[in-house]
């Protein structure tokens, strides 16, 4: 990996940027500069251990705090007042006051570009292309499509980060995945990376950062690429990014923390010379055509147990391996479904469009595209990613359309996709999700997840139903 | 951290692969401070109805609730990057996962909690998960020194580990003190990637 391959050979983007922030080199383990460093109020454990061993924050304008976990998406204009549990209302104060006594950068919960801290780095220009980028999240490689290397942390690993801006890291393999051609009518990049998971399953990522290049690459937005992204941790990598090229530097360019005037010019000359060379080898190459994705939904309770929204759920007496067909019953169980039942059956009680994977403008232009077609016949909430896209939705009419199709419009944060401000499923209920995980008991105890785009959320909205939303588009 | 040399003890076998976090510890625990409270935590909607009562589960059942090694499936952790699986394992007693393979960041986290993550041929996990059906109660001993897992039948698998990992593990040592040594190297760094990247400090 990155420091074997002489300079001359020709270089994955990983490796340029890997190499870039090798410190020092110990046994099989690395010292890596980190350039910038996202919490969220889950990082109190952190700050505990900080405080513990009586320890400051190294460098506190490379760190970035967001209030997203726990934030209510309800009653905001009453701010902290607003929130009744005091032991969610207490995670925030803990976050605010450490936050303020460390002198770090908040987006709290009254900040005019509060959101999700996969949302708003980005907004913001503070995720930028190579850089060394560490979250107390795992759908931290959502940074990863601008072109630089971000991966989610656990507590030790934060605190660690915090008190010495960098991190120790082995060398992780390099897997590239080609997705060529148009994507089909109906079919979003959420297809895409839902399609890419069931294929090299839960950990076939594992060990490695994925690469996502060719031509249905190329042609996405970077709120696309974001989506992609975002869900490499559900085939278990460690990151995944998209080369930087006119689109990331046209998304870039005037955003509050990105690089001004001389500034600009130098960042974008370094940023041209990141994209992998030509020749370059990866460990592994997995490739996919685009024109044969379909609308995705997940079966399952891990997010590989997926299909396209025209297939049925499987029968674990179909799957030779004894644990695997073990494990396809189990989730099946779970699920309250029965083997060989067609997917567009499934009725669903809630929908959620949201969360960090699909909560940016165009999903919400996606789903509103959708919802305007009908009246949502189940409870469905729209939670955008952030208050950016929640005045920019509102100034382009969205909310007024969901409003008038039934669906709620709330205020942005995690909410429904990890169930921890109050936001979740009872027992038993059954929710279309935006969102990335479908774990048992994810949106709350015993409630069941199907995964998918936002148009397709939109669609079971309207039907009561997983539905292919391509006949909906097609007959509206 | 507390170090980790060697332990014989009861093991559990916990037939299930893709175990993730969510399974170890519920989101809405999350927010709980580090402490014994975490030992409840461990499978938590698994083992507890919603009243607080027990439901049938291996954990909860004599003699394995007291079991301090796991005996997994593959991709043992996938998921949330939360820490608090990590410390929901330990404060339940577990000391020792035995696994075919596991999920990146709790494999990590792991390590950084004193809890060592071995692992074995997914056949010699299996074959260990039957022995503990068969007996249990059985023990295993892990010795991290020799790099040994000692099966309840006597038979002995030797398993890999990073020697950077291994030493940290066994004195205990946490990795701000590593890093701090390298400070000189640190601040030449980055004085010298700030020089080249401005406009990343403008
Ligand atoms: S939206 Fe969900 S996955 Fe994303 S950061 Fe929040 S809780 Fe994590």
């Amino acid at each position: 990996m990155p420091q074997s391959i002489p300079t001359c050979a020709p270089r994955t983007l990983v490796d340029k940027i890997w190499t870039r922030h090798v410190v020092v080199q110990d046994g099989a383990e690395v010292l890596l500069y980190v350039d910038r460093a996202f919490i969220h109020e889950g990082a109190s454990h952190a700050f505990d251990k900080l405080e513990e061993e009586g320890r400051s924050v190294a460098r506190p304008r490379q760190v970035f705090a967001f209030t997203d976990h726990y934030v209510p998406t309800i009653g905001r204009d009453r701010g902290l007042s607003g929130i009744a549990n005091a032991d969610i209302r207490n995670m925030i104060v803990r976050l605010h006051a450490n936050a303020d006594k460390h002198g770090i950068r908040l987006f709290g919960i009254d900040d005019p570009h509060q959101g999700i801290l996969h949302i708003v780095p980005p907004e913001q220009g503070i995720t930028q292309p190579g850089l060394m980028i560490c979250g107390a999240d795992s759908h931290t490689a959502t940074h990863g499509a601008f072109g630089c290397i971000a991966f989610g942390i656990g507590a030790s690993e934060m605190m660690h980060v915090m008190a010495t801006q960098a991190i120790w890291q082995r060398p992780q393999k390099s897997m590239r995945i080609t997705i060529d051609g148009e994507l089909g009518f109906g079919v979003a990049p959420k297809d895409v990376i839902l399609a890419i998971v069931a294929l090299i399953g839960v950990d076939g990522g594992t060990g490695h950062i994925i690469e996502y290049a060719g031509s249905t690459l190329r042609r996405m937005s970077m709120e696309g690429r974001m989506t992609i992204c975002n869900m490499s941790i559900e085939a278990g990598a460690r990151a995944g990014m998209v080369a930087p090229d006119e689109t990331t530097f046209e998304y870039l360019h005037g955003r509050a923390y990105a690089p001004k005037a001389s500034g600009w010019d130098a960042a974008l000359a370094f940023w041209k010379t990141l994209p992998s060379d030509e020749g370059a080898r990866y460990d592994r190459e997995v490739a996919l055509s685009a024109p044969e994705i379909a609308p995705m939904v997940t079966w399952g309770t891990n997010p590989a147990q997926g299909a396209p929204v025209t297939g049925v759920v499987p029968d674990p007496r179909d799957v030779a391996d004894a644990i695997a067909a073990q494990e396809v019953a189990s989730a099946i169980e779970y699920q309250g479904l029965a083997p060989g039942m067609a997917l567009g059956d499934i009725r669903v009680d809630r929908v959620f469009i949201g969360s960090c994977t699909n909560s940016r403008i165009e999903d919400l232009r996606a789903a509103a595209e959708v919802a305007k077609l009908g009246k949502a016949v189940v409870s469905a909430w729209v939670v955008p990613g952030s208050q950016h896209v929640k005045r920019q939705a509102e100034q382009e009419g969205l909310d007024a359309v969901f409003r008038n199709s039934g669906f709620e419009w709330r205020e942005p944060g995690c909410s429904l996709c990890t169930a921890i401000n109050g936001d979740q499923l009872r027992p038993g209920e059954r929710c279309a999700s935006t969102s990335n995980r479908n774990f048992k008991g994810r949106q709350g105890p015993g409630g069941r997840t199907h995964l998918m785009s936002p148009a397709m959320a939109a669609a079971a909205a309207l039907k009561g139903r997983l539905t292919d939303v391509r006949e909906l588009l097609r007959r509206g | 951290m507390n170090p980790f040399a060697r332990i014989s003890a009861i093991a559990v076998p916990i037939d299930e692969p893709n175990v993730d976090t969510n399974q170890l510890c519920p989101t809405r625990f999350n927010k709980l401070p580090r402490g014994p409270a975490y030992a409840r935590v461990l499978f938590h909607d698994r083992r507890f109805n919603a009243d607080g009562s027990e439901k049938e589960h291996i954990l909860n059942a004599e003699p394995f609730n007291r079991a301090q090694i796991i005996v997994a499936d593959r991709n043992w952790g996938s998921g949330s990057s939360r820490e608090s699986a990590v410390y929901a394992l330990y404060e339940f007693g577990i000391r020792c996962i035995i696994a075919p393979s596991f999920a990146d960041i709790h494999l990590n986290n792991c390590y950084k909690n004193g809890l060592l993550p071995v692992v074995l041929g997914e056949a010699e996990c299996e074959a260990l998960r039957g022995q503990l059906r068969d007996r249990p109660g059985a023990t295993i001993a892990v010795d991290l020194d020799a790099q040994t897992v000692t099966d309840a039948r006597g038979g002995i698998h030797r398993f890999d580990i990073d020697p950077v990992r291994k030493k940290c593990l066994l004195e205990g040592l946490d990795d701000i003190a590593r890093t701090l040594q390298y400070q000189r190297a640190f601040e030449a760094f980055e004085a010298d990637y700030r020089n080249e990247r401005a406009w990343l400090y403008a």
